[in-house]
C-alpha cells in the first residue's frame, strides 16, 4: 500500500518542480522568420471571441479564466507579451517550452493558434 | 434439461449479457460525467500528444465483437493518464472482459510512460513509450496487436486463458506530425514476455485524422464542426524475431470519429474491420474521457 502512495508523492513532487518561473528566455529562441509572421486574424472581433473560447477550453486551467496567472504560471497581461510580436506568440504556442512547464499546442490547427494570438493581443492593448 | 428450458436459459444468459453491456455503458457515462479532454479519435495509435502537466485524464473505453466460431465478448478498459511534466506522461490501465456463455474476468493492468525527447516541434516528432504489463491471456482489449496474435485465442474458454499470466515489457517508437490540420501518426511496437524465454514480438499502428473545421467558432457550441475530428486507423502484428512479417498475423483497419465537447467530455467511436482470416470480423469501440484539470493544485498551498 505504501509504494503507490510514495510513487504518487514522487510524481507530484517532480511535476511541481518542473514548473519553473517564466523568464522570457524563449523569446531568444524564436527564429527571425517566425518573429515577423503576421496574424491573418489580427484585430478581428470574431477571431478574438473565438480565441477567448479556445483560451477558456485549453489555457485557463493554468493561466486563470482571465489570464491573470495562477501560482508560478504567468499572468498574460504583461509587458513581455505587449512587446512580443504576433509571430513570437504563434511560435510559443506551436513549440511550447516543454522543459519549462509550457506544453506545445501544435495539435490545435494553425488557424486556432492564430485566433488565440488575436485574443492574447487584445488582452495587452 | 429439456429443449425449452435450455432455450430459456440461453435467452436469459443473452439478456444478462446485453444488460451488462448496457450497465457498463451507463456506468461509463456516469463516471465521466464529472470529468474533460482534447483527444484524437485513435484507439490503438498514439500521437505525440502528451497530457498537459498537472492534469489527470480518466477514460473508459469499451470494445465489443462477435467473432465467427467464438462467443461474443465485451471488454472494458479504464485508463488514468497524468501529465507529470510537459515532456513526460504516465498512465495506468485496468482491464476486464465478459464473454457470452462463459464468464466475466479481470484481465490485468498496465503501467506506461511516454517521453518527448526533443524540445521543439518538427515536421515529425518522436515520443518514446515504455510499458510494463501484467495481463492474463483472457485479455480482449486489443490495445495493440503484436506477434502472431490471432482470432483463434478468442475460442478458448476464460477459465483456461486466465490461468496464463503474461508479464511483459513493451516499447513503442511513436512518430507523429501535424500539417494543414491533419495529424499523421505511426507506432512501431516491440514486446517481450519477461516470464518465459519467448522472443521479441512486433506490431505497428498507423493513423491519420483531421478536425472537421480548422477555425474556432466565436460562439460556444457543442455540436459544431470544429469539435469533431475524423480519421482512420490501421494496425496489426508483424510477427516475431524469428518470423518477421505479416504472415499469420491479424490486421485491422477502420474509420474513427471523436467529439470534443466544450464542457470537457470527449467521445470516440470506431468500427475496426478485420482484414484477413486471422482477425475478427469487426471490433466495435466506444470511449469516453474527461480531464481533471490541474489536480496537483489540490495539493498546493498557493493556487
Amino acid at each position: 500500500m505504501k509504494r503507490p502512495v510514495l510513487l504518487l508523492i514522487a510524481l507530484l513532487a517532480v511535476s511541481a518542480v518542473s514548473f519553473a518561473k517564466a523568464n522570457g528566455k524563449w523569446l531568444e529562441k524564436v527564429p527571425a522568420a517566425d518573429k515577423t509572421r503576421a496574424n491573418p486574424y489580427s484585430g478581428q472581433p470574431e477571431a478574438i471571441a473565438a480565441g477567448r473560447n479556445l483560451f477558456i477550453a485549453n489555457c485557463s486551467h493554468c493561466h486563470g479564466q482571465n489570464a491573470e496567472g495562477k501560482g508560478s504560471r504567468p499572468d498574460l497581461h504583461s509587458e513581455r507579451l505587449r512587446t512580443a510580436t504576433d509571430g513570437d506568440l504563434a511560435w510559443l504556442l506551436k513549440n511550447g517550452e516543454v522543459f519549462n512547464g509550457m506544453p506545445r499546442w501544435s495539435s490545435l490547427p494553425e488557424q486556432q493558434r492564430w485566433q488565440l494570438v488575436a485574443y492574447l493581443r487584445s488582452l495587452n492593448q | 434439461m429439456d429443449r425449452t428450458s435450455l432455450n430459456s436459459c440461453w435467452k436469459s444468459k443473452s439478456f444478462s449479457f446485453k444488460f451488462s453491456i448496457l450497465a457498463f455503458l451507463l456506468l461509463g457515462f456516469y463516471l465521466s460525467s464529472a470529468l474533460q479532454a482534447q483527444e484524437k479519435p485513435y484507439f490503438v495509435t498514439y500521437s505525440d500528444d502528451l497530457e498537459e502537466p498537472g492534469n489527470l485524464e480518466i477514460e473508459t473505453q469499451f470494445l465489443t465483437a462477435s467473432p465467427k466460431n467464438a462467443n461474443a465478448f465485451f471488454a472494458p478498459t479504464v485508463e488514468f493518464e497524468y501529465g507529470v511534466t510537459a515532456w513526460w506522461t504516465t498512465e495506468a490501465y485496468l482491464q476486464g472482459q465478459a464473454t457470452q456463455n462463459d464468464s466475466a474476468v479481470f484481465t490485468g493492468y498496465r503501467l506506461e510512460n511516454r517521453f518527448r525527447p526533443l524540445p521543439r516541434e518538427y515536421w515529425i516528432n518522436p515520443v518514446l513509450y515504455v510499458e510494463y504489463e501484467n495481463v492474463n491471456e483472457a485479455d480482449k482489449s486489443f490495445l495493440e496487436v503484436v506477434g502472431h496474435d490471432t482470432v483463434t485465442t478468442l475460442q478458448v474458454p476464460n477459465a483456461i486463458l486466465r490461468a496464463e499470466i503474461e508479464r511483459s515489457i513493451e516499447g513503442k517508437l511513436i512518430l507523429s506530425g501535424n500539417g494543414h490540420g491533419i495529424n499523421f501518426s505511426g507506432n512501431f511496437i516491440a514486446e517481450k514476455d519477461v516470464n518465459e524465454a519467448s522472443s521479441w514480438e512486433f506490431g505497428y499502428a498507423l493513423a491519420a485524422s483531421r478536425p472537421l473545421a480548422l477555425k474556432g467558432s466565436s460562439r460556444r457550441c457543442t455540436v459544431c464542426l470544429q469539435n469533431f475530428a475524423a480519421g482512420a486507423e490501421l494496425f496489426g502484428g508483424l510477427g516475431d524475431r524469428y518470423s518477421f512479417g505479416l504472415k499469420q498475423t491479424a490486421q485491422y483497419a477502420g474509420p474513427a470519429i471523436s467529439l470534443n465537447t466544450p464542457n470537457g467530455f470527449t467521445y470516440r467511436f470506431s468500427p475496426e474491420f478485420g482484414l484477413n482470416d486471422n482477425a475478427a470480423e469487426v471490433l466495435w469501440r466506444f470511449g469516453v474521457s474527461y480531464e481533471i484539470p490541474q489536480i496537483r493544485d489540490w495539493f498546493r498551498r498557493s493556487k
